[in-house]
């Protein structure tokens, strides 16, 4: 499997303890409906979460909190002990830390992949193309995807999409990646192609935060699991096997045996 | 059809011409330089001159141009302001299409996914940046048909120009048929010379709008 | 507001003049725009048709209409014909006549457009459903294109009231020239009326074109 070291896909973290996110008390609501309530995490360097939890459970909320693409309410965000808001002036600095990978295609249409990989290390980060490139250039390799680099996302299938998606944030160098339901479109088929490029980050020490619905990947990837129903953690557990073979509450119990068709 | 006749008016038409093109065009500059204004307030929200511009909208693509005109140029003055014909002619053209514009800038916006901005933006781009970069390059390549249609009916519009008594084709042709009634002539020349204007607008907009799309995304 | 000619409006049967020479030019669009939707649904059922000449026919047709001023089509009509065929044109059956002949491309450009978005997917579930091509028709494909449809004529009924305008241009006395009348008539007393009479005709339009878009604009939200 390609080589996801830390120091091969640039994951740093600097080292204040081996935490590298903490979410306190967070308290989201959005028209007055309350989505996520009071719920804390705390997320170790090198450390993979998966979220699990029901459609609407606020899963995908809470990446996006941490991504301050949405306004919280209450509590705050840490990464590396510094807040992270949609307000905050160093918000794009923050930002460039925290890698995210949506559920739909999210590539800009209008670039070719190399370019869709470049812009925002070249324009944000003011890195040289030609570096920049070199680095894209390894890291599709990677994803065996280097000799599309001139092709146009329109060109290539949901599964490719989402390995150039993945790329295009690693080449940030995040201290974390959020990935938000990222097989949740794909065809049946295109999926294994996506969860092996994250099985092989996982093995090669990223931080990650993932929310999911493949169980058999989750269970193989995570050293933690969170059971997020109704906007709160209902169980967490740090033995992936044994959550998914016995959950311990009534409520993950019976999110878990809508999967099953015994 | 006399052929004399159409030699003898070609230069009167074609000085026709050359007026309508030039107000017409500048009628276009400001359509443009008003319509982007008018997005800019909307996109930033700004209060008050938010709200202003839905009401220039609502009322210039609600009027037609003749009416405006003759608002601009009979009623404005009873009041104080006096404006030039020529510059009438292209500020109310200009007016009529800026409010066309603005809807056509924004529908394009609309049609690009808040994904796109959430995806630019969680790479650590600044809106700033999102927006120069991920949003408007795409906002222009979907906005393209509606700005072609724009430009082409605007230029149609310059045939009212002759109620303010410029000196446009149309004016030349109604002056030309009431002094020697040459009408088939004079119609036949009309024709020509509004092809003559917007044939290859209308071509090189087709061209445009399929070559933007290829080039903006790859076939 | 005495000298900027309100009180003009006021004066003997002004008003109401006023509002019949708008009721010319609503009249003149509303037979139009009648004529142009059913000439138009039956030009745009013919336009998805395959044959290339009547392909590159309807083109043309489309073309035309697209580049060409209403007013010079006008002028086209109104004085050309009297002077090739020796017809003598009333105003108003020439301008009816360009309408229709603009209205009718337009319609027919919609009604092809609203035919050809209706996926596939829609004429085959139909079919497995057991129903025959009629019925398909009549059940499922014209309700969906019926209410593309709708929002986007109504579009056309303000393009075509805008566009009446036009026709003081070929001398039908409508609210533009009974406001000329009026402005003329009241020279020595209000010469200040112009303002007056120009921006009540400017908002005359806009009060009938203004509620029948937002109308057009809600159907499409509605139906979207």
């Amino acid at each position: 499997m390609a080589d996801f070291s830390p120091e091969r896909v640039g994951i740093v973290t600097e080292s204040t303890g081996n935490e590298v996110l903490r979410i306190e008390h967070l308290h989201k609501e959005f028209e007055g409906n309350v989505i996520l309530k009071d719920l804390n995490l705390t997320v170790r360097k090198g450390e993979v979460i998966v979220v699990i939890g029901p459609s609407g459970c606020g899963k995908s909320t809470l990446l996006r909190c941490v991504n301050a693409l949405e306004d919280i309410q209450g509590g705050q965000i840490l990464l590396d002990g510094r807040p992270v808001h949609s307000g905050a002036k160093d918000i794009t600095l923050m930002r460039q830390k925290i890698g995210m990978v949506f559920q739909s295609y999210d590539l800009f249409p209008h670039k070719t992949i190399i370019q869709n990989v470049t812009l925002a290390p070249c324009k944000v980060q003011k890195r040289p193309r030609a570096e920049a490139e070199q680095e894209a250039l390894e890291l599709l390799e990677r994803v065996g995807l280097a000799d599309r680099r001139d092709d146009y996302p329109r060109q290539l299938s949901g599964g490719q999409k989402q390995r150039v998606a993945i790329v295009r944030a690693l080449c940030m160098h995040p201290e974390i990646l959020l990935l938000d339901e990222i097989t949740a479109a794909l065809d049946p088929e295109m999926v294994h192609e996506v969860l092996d490029v994250v099985l092989s980050l996982a093995r090669s020490g990223s931080t990650m935060l993932i929310v999911t619905h493949e169980m058999a990947f989750a269970r193989a990837i995570a050293d933690r699991v969170l059971f997020i129903d109704e906007g709160e953690i209902v169980e967490e557990s740090t033995d992936p096997k044994e959550f998914f073979t016995k959950p311990e509450t009534p409520r993950a119990q019976a999110f878990l045996k809508t999967f099953d068709y015994e | 059809m006399d052929i004399e006749v159409i030699r003898s008016y070609i230069p009167l038409y074609r000085d026709a011409l050359l007026l309508t093109l030039r107000i017409g065009w500048q009628g276009v500059l400001w359509a443009f330089v008003i319509g982007l204004v008018c997005t800019l307030i909307r996109q930033l929200r700004i209060p008050v001159l938010r709200q202003l511009v839905t009401v220039y909208v609502e009322l210039f693509r609600n009027t037609p141009l003749l009416v405006q005109l003759f608002f601009m140029y009979f009623a404005l003055p009873k009041i104080g302001i006096r404006i030039s014909a020529e510059v009438c002619g292209s500020l109310g053209l200009g007016l009529l299409g800026g409010a066309y514009m603005a809807e056509t800038f924004r529908s394009g916006l609309d049609n690009i996914a808040p994904i796109q901005e959430e995806s630019a933006l969680s790479l650590g781009m600044s809106y700033l940046q999102a927006f120069r970069y991920v949003i408007l390059p795409q906002a222009v390549t979907a906005s393209m048909p509606g700005i072609v249609a724009n430009v082409i009916f605007l230029l149609k519009e310059t045939s009212v120009f002759s109620v303010i008594s410029l000196m446009d084709l149309m004016f030349t042709a109604k002056d030309l048929i009431g002094m020697y009634a040459k009408t088939i002539e004079c119609l036949t020349l009309l024709v020509v010379f509004y092809l003559i204007m917007l044939l290859p607008v209308s071509l090189l907009g087709s061209l445009l709008e399929r070559r933007m799309r290829r080039a903006e995304f790859g076939n | 507001m005495q000298s900027l000619g309100i009180d003009v409006l006021f004066k003997g049967t002004n008003f109401l003049r006023l509002l019949e020479g708008l009721w010319v030019a609503v009249r003149i669009s509303l037979i139009s725009v009648a004529i142009s939707i059913v000439l138009g649904i039956l030009v745009g059922i013919l336009m998805t048709s395959r044959n290339m000449a009547v392909k590159a026919i309807f083109r043309v047709y489309l073309e035309i209409v697209r580049i060409m001023p209403q007013m010079v089509l006008l002028f086209i009509v109104y004085f050309g014909t009297t002077r090739v065929f020796g017809w003598d044109l009333e105003a108003e059956t020439a301008a009816i006549i360009v309408f229709v002949f603009w209205g009718t491309a337009e319609m027919g450009d919609l009604v092809r457009g609203a035919l050809i978005s209706i996926p596939k997917i829609q004429y085959e579930s139909a079919a497995a459903l057991g129903m025959s091509r009629g019925m398909a028709f009549r059940y499922v494909i014209l309700p969906q294109t019926i209410r593309r449809l709708i929002p986007l004529s109504i579009n056309l009924i303000t393009r075509m009231i805008k566009t009446t305008s036009l026709v003081m241009m070929i001398g039908i006395v409508e609210v533009l020239k009974v406001g000329q009348q009026i402005i003329e008539a009241n020279r020595k007393v209000s010469p200040n009326a112009a303002f007056g009479v120009f921006a009540v005709i400017f908002l005359m339009y806009f009060l009938i074109c203004w509620p029948v878009s937002r109308l057009a604009v809600w159907l499409e939200k509605k139906w979207a």
